[in-house]
């Protein structure tokens, strides 16, 4: 038996007191696709960024090709064949595909100077490798976020790595570009390219890996061949605990006028007629792949989109959703799907990401009611079940789930009827989603809300919605019964129609 | 119970600082200029000129606050004087006295000019920022270029001289021994403070400094707000530049250039976030009271002018080292 | 992409020009007169020279302002050298007035690439020490011709071609645009041929990726800040020969007008885009048209009112330009 090709042995790595990584023992072996899950702050990333020579071990051995390596710097990672794909891939967005594949290896040549017809040659030859074309004089800034994703990958590629390690590669991709990332990652591996695929969800990392090794809290919790793990056994190796799947049952109350009516919604060249009613009560999930224009619609409901057409009700009231303005005032809320660039004030105290929208509503002769604010403020944070009870501390201290619960909360704060969620769960842990579903479940049992979860997650919307609709190419294609559906049939219609 | 004690002074650490800056530059000079520094004509005139500087200093931290920047404020600031000083000798004559002895009628028509030219272009900057989505620094580097040039098509180059009386009271004028400029500072400097702190177009503010997408998604007015904020930059330039005209009764569309630099600075050390998000009314004062004491210190000592501005130089660098020093990563 | 798209915006800028050019040569036909076109290249050159170096910072996702007071500083001190040591010759001043900008630029870069701050708050920090030290410490006096070196003077009035006015005043094209042209032929090497130059670019795309691919950005930005206070130094100086005077007072709000041309140019101050060719026809844009007002029979007190104009034109038509890019 030949020796795997990278191999650490009881690893620990610790930044400032706090133990990231605690006798970790994890070996690849050549050619193959591992899985490295866990949740966020289990050690993942500490892990790749050994590998990759950017963090020092304090404790253990690291082991390539069996040899032992004393030191490893991102120099001599790459020159071991180790190339990482991080989440943003890294790439210019400024400058042509052509570029973007030829510049890293131009300077780890210590080239001083750029041949502009090497560049392109080289360019080709990569692009060429994985089997894909885009056009290499095209700005990398017009390119979807899949065609960006096969440029950075065709740009590790280029310096004939031996492992290839991505970092959450399917994040932003839609299902059937996932297809394709693997049905490339298959061929990377055929070329006898290890790949280490770090993700937590759950489905893929089965789809994907030969062998998965799930971190909790700096050690290795499990460890082996994909065919030994499915979901339940992944979820408890990760998360320590068990969570039953069940699909959201809803009770409709008669006579009452439904909460959303879309007549002809429509949005000229985006969005096709759309004609559909939502209930307080309801949970309704909205899927599709990209382009389908499923946040587009989530955008025009919130006011975002002013040349619509078609009629809006709201229990039963015609309303004009021509400015956000207009769209709150109407009770529609709307969590927008990157928490970090779109809905949170970072640096800002978690009391006033919560308060953003309900200060007008908090002033009284011109000042805010600052005692008034407070308790409101802490009401919500109890009520989220957020963890800290310091309003005061910056929103940046909070975990993803808590801080999704923040951003949850500030529409609760205000009249919001109806509840849009793009993503609610994208990079939260197991352990949190769980939570998130159950508040958005009592949300709209309790609260009297209407929900509509837009997400990718199939598991997510059949377990947490009650009805789920299909949208393709900026129509609604389909609308089905959630207890009558599996996310497996869901997978089913959205490849039927790509 | 002690919390809201810590609270306090973890909020106020840099205004802590630069009290301690104060106290230490009055040290400095009254040790190096004993005789003169400590006298009062020399704090009381301090109270004079101050004023205006403060004025632009807590315009640019507003715009600061909001992840931009207002390079305009000295242009608006002497369009306003300019104008108001045409109407007045139009009205009035360009000397004697139906210029000198104009009644407070005219004299508060020539404020309401001065005061109408700031709002009005700060609202074109604030079209420019928020609409067209120029960058602050080119659309107020731009504008006051066009500001500026207005002033000068108007006087075809030299100063203004001569305003009413009225007029330079405002600049020049003591109410129960206290200047007016100082007073019309406190005043704004208040309403600012309150207007940024206890409301929820002042919090606006900073929530669109901190991250202007995520205040689009919360439903935030951010057009309306920034167009405001450019509103009232201007405004308060226009106020700077009333101050300015008085206290020299004249108006020239070149004075005060080096204000710009200034302002820049006092708003940078009162610990202002040239990126947006963080600044308060209190830390533009201090740090006003800091410079202005370097100044006149160094003033007495006989530095000629050029040197307090490369003095001025230095400290905004030295300032943007300490805050690099202060907030690197630990 | 064809070579003459509408798509580039150096096409847009070429015909815009010469539109104006047209324009202005119909209000008066004067426009068109060698001795007017040689004067309009000659005053091409030290905003050119200035630009160029501006371009390359606004490519690497800065600002600078300080430039003007880094030239005056170069030219003035250069000179008050060249007077005291009874110092002669062409390039030895020349290499010394680019390197006091060099230095100067170099703390620029030390303050925004080690301090992460603004570059914007930085150059005028940078602007208003080395004025002030310089008119407080060096002296406020100007050096008229009567002092001015010999050299620089001769050096400065070299023409490539020289031709008899009518009246028997003679008129030449400057050999100064030679400078200007070489300068601008090696920056667009630079920025196109060298793989420092594509880092600049890089650099002002997406700072982090430039960091993981293996670019060192604090190389970049002492470069980048270096060259533009290089540049600026020995145009100050050059400024100083062609006008036969040292003023240390010169060069006041020259920024804007630089900063104007290189926005027209089509490079954006978000960084990443800008190319040599753009700013050059940006800065002939705004000489040419500050110039002809005078031809146009309008008062030269607009000429603010016109740059400012320029300015909001330009970074109006930009800003629409970056934000469809973005939305496609």
């Amino acid at each position: 038996m030949t020796a795997p090709l990278i191999e650490l042995r009881d690893v620990s790595k610790s930044f400032g007191g706090v133990r990231a990584l605690a006798g970790v023992s994890f070996a690849i072996g050549r050619g193959e696709i591992h899985c490295l899950a866990g949740e966020n702050g289990s050690g993942k990333s500490t892990l790749i960024k050994i590998i990759a020579g950017v963090h020092r071990p304090d404790a253990g051995t690291l082991r390539i090709d069996g040899r032992a390596v004393a030191t490893l710097d991102p120099i001599t990672a790459i020159g071991h064949g180790v190339q990482v794909i991080y989440q943003d891939f890294s790439l210019f967005p400024a400058l042509t595909v052509a570029e973007n594949l030829a510049l890293p290896s131009e300077v780890r040549a210590r080239r001083r100077l750029v041949s502009w017809s090497g560049v392109r040659k080289l360019a080709r030859a990569a692009l060429a490798r994985l089997g894909v074309a885009i056009d290499l004089a095209a700005t990398v800034e017009t390119l979807t976020t899949a065609e960006r994703q096969l440029v950075a990958i065709a740009r590790a590629l280029m310096s004939a790595p031996r492992l290839l390690i991505m970092d959450e590669p399917t994040t932003a991709l839609t299902g059937r570009e996932v297809a394709r990332l693997f049905a490339i990652v298959r061929d990377i591996q055929a070329q006898g390219i290890a790949v280490l695929f770090v993700s937590h969800k759950l489905r893929e990392m089965l789809e994907i890996s030969e062998r998965i090794t799930v971190l909790r809290n700096g050690a290795v919790a499990a460890a082996g061949a994909a065919d030994g793990f499915d979901e339940v056994a992944l979820t408890r190796a990760m998360t320590g605990q068990d969570f039953a799947a069940q699909s959201y049952r809803w009770m409709p109350h008669a006579g009452r006028a439904a909460r959303l009516e879309l007549r002809g919604l429509a949005l000229p060249g985006v969005l096709a007629p759309i004609d559909t009613t939502v209930e307080a009560g309801e949970i309704v999930g909205i899927t599709g792949l990209l382009g389908s224009g499923r946040t587009d619609l989530a955008l025009t409901l919130f006011g975002m989109r002013p040349h619509y057409h078609g009629e809006i009700r709201i229990d039963g009231t015609p309303v004009a959703l021509r400015s956000v303005a207009a769209a709150i005032n109407a009770g529609l809320a709307y969590v927008p799907e990157d928490r970090l660039t779109e809905g949170l004030f970072l640096t800002q105290s978690i009391h006033r990401n919560l308060l953003a929208t309900s200060y007008d509503a908090m002033t009284r002769h011109f000042f805010i009611d600052f005692a008034r604010a407070r308790a409101a403020a802490d009401a919500m944070m109890a009520e989220m079940q957020i963890t800290t009870r310091n309003g005061d501390l910056p929103v940046a201290a909070l975990s993803g789930g808590n801080q999704q619960r923040v951003l949850i909360g500030r529409w609760l704060m205000g009249k919001a009827r109806i509840l849009i969620l793009n993503g609610p769960t994208v990079g939260v842990d197991v352990g949190s989603k769980a939570g998130i579903h159950e508040r958005i479940r009592e949300l709209a049992r309790e609260g009297d809300l209407a929900v509509l979860l837009i997400s990718d997650d199939l598991p997510e919307i059949v377990q947490t919605c009650n009805r789920v609709l299909v949208m393709h190419r900026g129509r609604l294609v389909e609308e089905c019964d959630a207890a009558a559906l599996t996310d497996t049939a869901l997978a089913e219609k959205l490849k039927a129609l790509a | 119970m002690l919390k809201p004690i810590r609270r306090a002074l973890a909020i106020d650490a840099n205004l802590l600082q630069l009290v301690l800056l104060v106290l230490l530059i009055f040290a400095l000079m009254t040790a190096l200029v004993p005789d003169k520094f400590l006298r009062p004509y020399n704090l009381i005139s301090i109270t004079y000129i101050a004023p205006e500087l403060g004025l632009l200093a807590i315009a640019m931290m507003v715009a600061m606050l909001t992840g931009g920047i207002d390079l305009s404020v000295i242009g608006i600031a002497n369009l306003g004087g300019i104008l108001a000083g045409l109407f007045f000798h139009a009205y009035g004559g360009t000397r004697g006295s139906g210029l000198a002895a104009m009644g407070a009628l005219p004299v508060g028509a020539g404020i309401a000019i001065a005061v109408a030219t700031g709002l009005v272009a700060g609202a074109a900057n604030g079209l420019l920022i928020s609409r067209l989505r120029i960058t602050p620094i080119l659309a107020t580097l731009g504008s006051g270029q066009v500001f500026t040039g207005i002033a000068l098509v108007l006087t075809g180059g030299p100063a203004i001289v001569g305003f009413p009386d009225g007029w330079t009271m405002i600049g020049n004028g003591a109410i129960a021994g206290v200047a007016v400029p100082l007073l019309v500072l406190l005043a704004l400097a208040g309403a600012v403070a309150l207007l940024l702190g206890r409301t929820a177009f002042g919090i606006s503010l900073v929530l669109i400094g901190t991250n202007p997408k995520a205040a689009v998604f919360a439903g935030l007015r951010t057009r309306r707000a920034l167009l405001l904020t450019y509103v009232l930059t201007g405004g308060l330039a226009s106020v700077a530049g009333i101050l300015l005209s008085g206290r020299t009764n004249a108006a020239k569309s070149d004075y005060g250039i080096s204000y710009l630099l200034q302002a820049v600075l006092i708003a940078v050390l009162g610990g202002t976030d040239p990126a947006g998000g963080r600044g308060s009314v209190a830390g533009v004062i201090v740090a006003l009271l800091a410079l202005m004491l370097l100044a006149s210190g160094m003033q007495l000592m006989r530095f000629s002018n050029f040197l307090v501005d490369a003095v001025w130089g230095v400290f905004l660098l030295a300032s943007i080292a300490l805050n690099a020093w202060r907030t690197r990563p630990r | 992409m064809s070579f003459l798209s509408l798509r580039r915006s150096e096409t847009v800028i070429a015909l815009v020009l010469i539109a104006a050019m047209v324009l202005i040569g119909l209000i008066n036909p004067a426009f068109w007169s060698l001795s007017n076109l040689f004067s309009l290249a000659r005053s091409n050159v030290i905003v050119g020279l200035m630009a160029l170096g501006v371009l390359v910072v606004m490519i690497s996702g800065g600002i600078d302002v300080s430039f003007p007071a880094f030239a005056v500083a170069a030219m003035y001190l250069t000179i008050q050298a060249m007077l005291a040591w009874d110092w002669h010759g062409v390039i030895g001043p020349f290499a010394l007035a680019s390197a006091i900008g060099l230095a100067l630029g170099l703390v620029n870069a030390f303050f925004v690439s080690g301090l992460r701050m603004i570059p914007l708050i930085v150059t005028l920090g940078t602007a208003a020490a080395v004025r002030g030290a310089l008119l407080g410490l060096v002296g406020t006096s100007q050096i008229n011709i009567d002092r001015m070196p010999k050299e620089l003077i001769a050096f400065g009035n070299t023409t490539l071609i020289d031709l008899a006015g009518p009246g028997g005043t003679h008129f030449g094209l400057s050999a100064m645009i030679v400078a200007y042209l070489l300068a601008a032929v090696l920056v667009h090497l630079f920025l196109t041929r060298t793989l420092l130059g594509r880092g600049v670019f890089a650099l002002g795309s997406a700072a982090e990726a430039a960091r993981r691919v293996g670019f060192n950005p604090t190389t970049i930005v002492f470069a980048v800040y270096g060259l533009a206070g290089a540049l600026a130094g020995f145009a100050g100086l050059l400024h100083g020969s062609m006008i036969w005077l040292a003023n240390p007072r010169d060069f006041v709000g020259v920024e804007l007008d630089v900063i104007a041309a290189v926005v027209l140019g089509g490079a954006s101050i978000f960084g990443g885009r800008g190319s040599v060719l753009g700013t050059m026809l940006g800065v002939f844009m705004l000489v040419m048209v500050s110039n002809s007002l005078i031809l146009m029979h309008i008062a030269t007190t607009w000429q603010r009112i016109v740059v400012g104009g320029i300015i909001i034109t330009a970074t109006t038509v930009t800003a629409l330009r970056d934000r469809r890019q973005i939305a496609q």
